[in-house]
């Protein structure tokens, strides 16, 4: 008689769960604040039934099938939850490994006596095993990836504020490297904020810009040149000495824009423009 | 006689890969004392460069490394690309001339701001930029 692993598994089916379950558990960096013993459960056991029935419906061991895909599925929905709820590599590794001591146990259980033909299902299942555990990390890798993404999203989206510091002046303090798309959304705030404030004077802070290149200083020259259009002033401030001493170098004319080199003298330069005065109140003693 | 003492190859493919290298050169930088007017120098050359190779040659590699001659220390960035290469090198060194409609002071700044500056390019294969900037330089 033909031996039938798939017969063998699909009886020892609740076996290898209780087993898998036991490994798990027993695991001593087991994440019970991530995820709770029900849950757990319900995923090994989602996973075992898929995976015997699987090895019972095709006996292919190539993962690329197309019989695979439930199983693929289910473990790659696993991964990614995994992925997102913060568990490590390694746990969501562990929990793929130890489905596969349980199994190779049971099968050492029935088929111990016969070590050719033990070898020869336990390659098998090991093939299986491997593959599900690389597109496991692949799936994983996957989420982790989402999650980065969308961060950056977030970040990109975290737009320039355009402060209204005083009466006619504005203040656009700009952290971060001037791409050609932030750029877009600073030109664009700070426009619309002039026409919606009546705005005389705006003022670029770039005290927070890492490097000034030439498609940096072309980004400022062209928010400049469309703030003039306007009608209103543009002045660049936060011009540290080592930026200043590059933008030379490199040979980037800036002297049409009005500079300064902190934000303070930017406003004080605005402030007399505006033909406005800040004074200390003298308090006379009599 | 030019040693080099650590090497490290990074691909460049997007925009945002720019933040990374530079990031990594300011590393290097600053591991080699390198003072804050020289670091903004070859920070600001290498995103000149890094941006031709985005731009015009579909990203590429860039090796960052330390180099040592003598009792100066350096960095030393090779930029190499696949991309179409540069026909005319002396046309395109020189201030303002760009097929890009930018400021055209990319190649020629970078070269202002460094030690040492090679440019090699074979139209077809690929352009490879080296820029060499000494601690003290």
């Amino acid at each position: 008689m033909p031996f039938n692993i798939a017969k063998l598994l699909e009886n020892q089916k609740k076996n290898i769960l209780e087993l898998w379950m036991k490994n798990q558990l027993e695991d001593e960096g087991l994440r019970e604040d991530l995820i709770t013993n029900e849950e757990l459960r319900a995923q090994s056991e989602e996973l075992v039934g898929s995976l015997v029935a699987n090895i019972g419906a095709g006996g292919s061991t190539d993962l690329d099938g197309d019989n695979w895909s439930p199983v693929i599925e289910i473990l790659g929905g696993i991964a990614i939850t995994r992925a997102r709820q913060g568990f490590s590599p390694r746990e969501t590794g562990k929990f793929v490994y130890s489905l596969k001591e349980a199994i190779l146990e049971v099968l050492q259980e029935q088929i111990g006596d016969d070590p050719k033909m033990l070898f020869e299902e336990s390659r098998k299942i090991n093939r299986i095993m491997d593959g599900l555990t690389v597109v496991t990390f692949e799936t994983f890798i996957k989420g982790r990836e989402e999650v980065i993404l969308r961060q950056t999203d977030e970040i990109a989206e975290i737009s320039t504020p355009v402060i209204r510091v005083w009466d006619g002046i504005l203040a656009l303090p700009i952290i971060g490297t001037l791409d050609s798309q932030r750029t877009q959304i600073v030109m664009e705030n700070l426009l619309q904020e002039i026409v919606d404030t009546g705005s005389s004077i705006a003022i670029l802070d770039i005290s927070g810009v890492p490097a000034v290149d030439s498609l940096v200083a072309q980004h400022l020259i062209k928010t400049v040149s469309a703030t003039r259009l306007m009608g209103a002033e543009c002045i660049i401030s936060g011009i540290r000495p080592e930026i200043a001493q590059t933008v030379v170098h490199l040979g980037i004319d800036l002297s049409s824009i009005i500079t300064k080199s902190s934000l303070a003298s930017a406003l004080a330069y605005a402030f007399r423009t505006l033909r406005l005065e800040v004074r200390k109140q003298v308090v006379q003693n009599k | 006689m030019i040693l080099s003492l650590s090497k490290d190859n990074i691909q460049v493919q997007r925009e945002q890969d720019v933040v990374l290298l530079r990031n990594r050169v300011k590393e290097v930088a600053v591991k080699i004392k390198m003072g804050l007017l020289n670091q903004t120098k070859l920070i600001t050359a290498a995103s000149e460069l890094l941006r031709n190779m985005l731009r015009y040659g579909n990203g590429g590699t860039c090796l960052v490394e330390i180099v040592s001659r003598g009792r100066d220390n350096g960095v030393r960035l090779t930029f190499a690309d696949k991309g179409p290469g540069i026909a005319d090198i002396p046309q395109a060194m020189r201030d303002g001339f760009s097929t890009g409609r930018s400021l055209g002071l990319g190649l020629p700044g970078a070269k202002r701001l460094v030690n040492e500056f090679d440019i090699k390019s074979k139209v077809g294969e690929g352009t490879t930029v080296m820029i060499l900037k000494w601690a003290n330089g």
